[in-house]
């Protein structure tokens, strides 16, 4: 095993110069001045924006609890249909993945305008106008939409190889669908679940495209002001790479919380 | 049902095999040297062939033989991160003036030598030697234009429109159908004028009048855009907007109500062609330049995007609708209109923590 790691080496070299090297000028800038001498000031900054990392984190977690709960009847439907139909749906769900994501959030941005699709099809049956675009629930349609597959994916892929025997040894013993469910496919799915829910907390977190689009403007997210601090009009690269710092270390926490959990969990469903 | 579904699908990968194809055919045919010339501009910022029009940058590669690479900015400050780091792969830049100017502080751009620029003739006079580029050796003025306020005739009174003044954007009557500009100084830029003061102002109690002007003005606001601006107005979704008035002739051939005019202390700006430091293949960017300054490119060009010429010969060549006041406004009317110069970083840091400040007022 050992002797063959070296076929991993592009990879590691990839991982050194595209993740290693640029995470560490990410730590250099926000430890550093723009004289390049060393500070905390940078950090020290961190509290003006504690509102908008607050508001990130809190539509991070709603779109992530949305996309787990509409993507985890979906996976559990996927894993127990015919191969067909699962080949099918799996189709349906990543036909739109081809798609350019921000071409993606462009349309939902003319289907939730005033007199967007939506709001025209109502008009027609006399209903609405809503205002839906440019608020908070527009956004987190957006994060939703983009990255419920990344959560259905890692959830159906764990329980799709739960064993048609495990089902059946259940049923043998008396278990009931719901028994069932709560003794074997969930305790077995959860690995997919905490995979689901990283891949899709953190690009909702750190997204600026989508609140940009769909929320006009308004109800910034922290990736709206870290964007600003890099390309807008009084760049800061030492701020902006604090405030990332700082976001990633927030992800870090919630994923090892998630972590802990997880293996709780696992030990809990073991004791049953 | 599953037929229908394979049919569907295997439309949708023709279709997108065949833009592929295409999209790789129109470099055939061309002699290649093997030189690449790196071209950075505004989107929607060049004749591409669309329409009839001429394809500039793939008669650029008939010509020469040279490959242009062309790339896309949205903002001045996003081309001034790309270039910074000075590793990027860039020959000819066409950013406005405040951000030329800065770029020969610093000493990014290269000087031009007009010996390989002979078009560089065909530029008016007035243009030669802007404020920005004093010397005029960094810079080939590219298009000029103003801010201007635009609107939808459909939903707007006459009577509530004043072309002098920019009030139209603060008119209560039309809240939640207007939209604002998304970057600082563009925003800044409008309440500035509204309320009179020069746009380059420092002092802080102006700026102050004006972040409380903008703050007034946040309820009304539909959304703050960029390049948005464009499709929200073409649609109707909104009736208001302050935009480039360029940028009004692409408008009109999709939504013809829409209206503008230039109100007082607007921003008036020349967007020019330079050669960053960083530039790999000098020669090549300066036949580039001298390409775009030629007539019959420059004529393409400018029936294409809109914007004002500075070669006094295109002008001539345009109909009339294309050089009415709105696309190009009198001299007088300039008078009245103000260019942004370099802000310094205390204003700036200032003017972003307003921002901030504006974006997060919540009016759900």
């Amino acid at each position: 095993m050992k002797k063959d790691s070296w076929i991993a080496s592009p990879f590691m070299l990839w991982v050194v110069i595209f993740t290693v090297v640029p995470l560490a000028m990410v730590c250099w800038y926000a430890f550093t001045d723009s004289t390049g001498a060393f500070t905390l000031a940078n950090i020290e900054t961190i509290g003006t924006y504690w509102g908008y990392l607050k508001d990130s984190l809190v539509m991070g977690a709603v779109a992530t609890v949305l996309c787990l709960l509409l993507g985890y009847p979906v996976a559990y439907v996927m894993s127990r249909a015919s191969w067909v139909a699962q080949q099918t749906l799996m189709l349906l769900l990543m036909l739109p993945q081809w798609m350019n994501f921000l071409l993606r959030t462009y349309a939902w941005m003319t289907i939730l305008e005033n007199n967007g699709l939506i709001n025209t099809l109502l008009g027609h049956i006399g209903i609405g106008p809503f205002h839906m675009i440019n608020t908070k629930g527009a956004i987190i349609l957006g994060m939703v939409y983009n990255f419920l597959p990344y959560m259905i994916l890692p959830i159906y892929s764990v329980m799709e190889k739960i064993h048609k025997s495990l089902f059946e040894a259940a049923n043998d013993l008396g278990a009931n669908r719901v028994q069932t469910f709560r003794r074997v496919v969930l305790p077995l799915s959860l690995p997919g679940v905490i995979t689901g829910i990283t891949m899709v907390f953190v690009p909702s977190v750190s997204t600026f495209v989508i609140s940009q689009m769909l929320g006009g403007g308004r109800n910034p997210l922290i990736g709206d002001v870290i964007e600003r601090l890099f390309v807008g009009a009084a760049p800061n690269y030492n701020v902006g790479a604090a405030l990332s710092l700082v976001l990633m270390v927030l992800i870090l926490i919630s994923m090892a919380v998630m972590k802990k959990f997880d293996d709780g969990e696992e030990t809990g469903g073991l004791m049953m | 049902m599953k037929r229908i579904l394979a049919l569907v699908l295997s439309a949708a990968l023709m279709a997108s095999a065949f833009s592929v194809l295409s999209g790789c055919s129109d470099n055939e045919g061309v002699a290649k040297t093997g030189e690449v010339v790196y071209v950075y501009n505004w989107g929607e910022y060049i004749s591409n062939g669309d329409d009839g029009s001429m394809d500039v940058n793939a008669e650029f590669e008939k010509e020469t033989g040279i490959e242009v690479k062309y790339l896309n900015f949205s903002s001045n400050e996003e081309m001034y991160a790309k270039i910074k780091n000075g590793t990027s792969m860039v020959d000819v830049i066409i950013p406005s003036d405040y951000m030329i100017a800065q770029l020969i502080r610093e000493n990014m751009l290269e000087k031009l030598d007009f010996s390989n620029i002979p078009n560089y003739g065909n530029i008016d006079e007035k243009f030669r030697k802007p404020a920005f580029d004093p010397t005029g050796e960094y810079s080939v003025a590219y298009t000029w234009g103003c801010t201007a306020i635009f609107y939808d005739s459909r939903y707007v009174d006459a009577a509530d429109v004043d072309e002098t003044t920019w009030d139209l954007l603060w008119n209560e009557k039309y809240k939640g159908k207007i939209l604002m500009f998304n970057n600082q100084r563009d925003a800044f830029g409008v309440a500035e004028a509204k309320l009179g003061y020069s746009l380059n102002t420092e002092n802080p109690e102006e700026l102050e009048a004006c972040y409380q002007e903008l703050v007034k003005q946040n309820p009304l606001v539909q959304g703050y855009y960029g390049d948005q601006i464009f499709d929200k107005m073409e649609s109707g979704e909104a009736i208001i907007a302050p935009y480039y008035n360029g940028d009004m002739k692409m408008l009109m051939e999709g939504n013809e109500n829409i209206k503008g005019y230039i109100p007082k202390g607007a921003n008036t700006f020349i967007d020019s062609m330079c050669i960053p430091t960083c530039c790999q293949n000098k020669s090549a960017a300066e036949k580039y330049i001298n390409f775009m300054c030629r007539e019959d490119v420059a004529l393409a060009n400018a029936e294409y995007i809109g914007y004002a010429s500075p070669i006094s010969a295109v002008v001539d060549q345009l109909d009339e609708e294309s050089t009415s006041e709105f696309f190009y406004p009198s001299d007088e009317k300039l008078a009245e209109c103000e260019v942004f110069y370099q802000l310094s970083d205390e204003t700036n840091t200032f003017l972003a923590e307003k921002w901030e400040a504006l974006m997060n007022q919540t009016i759900d």
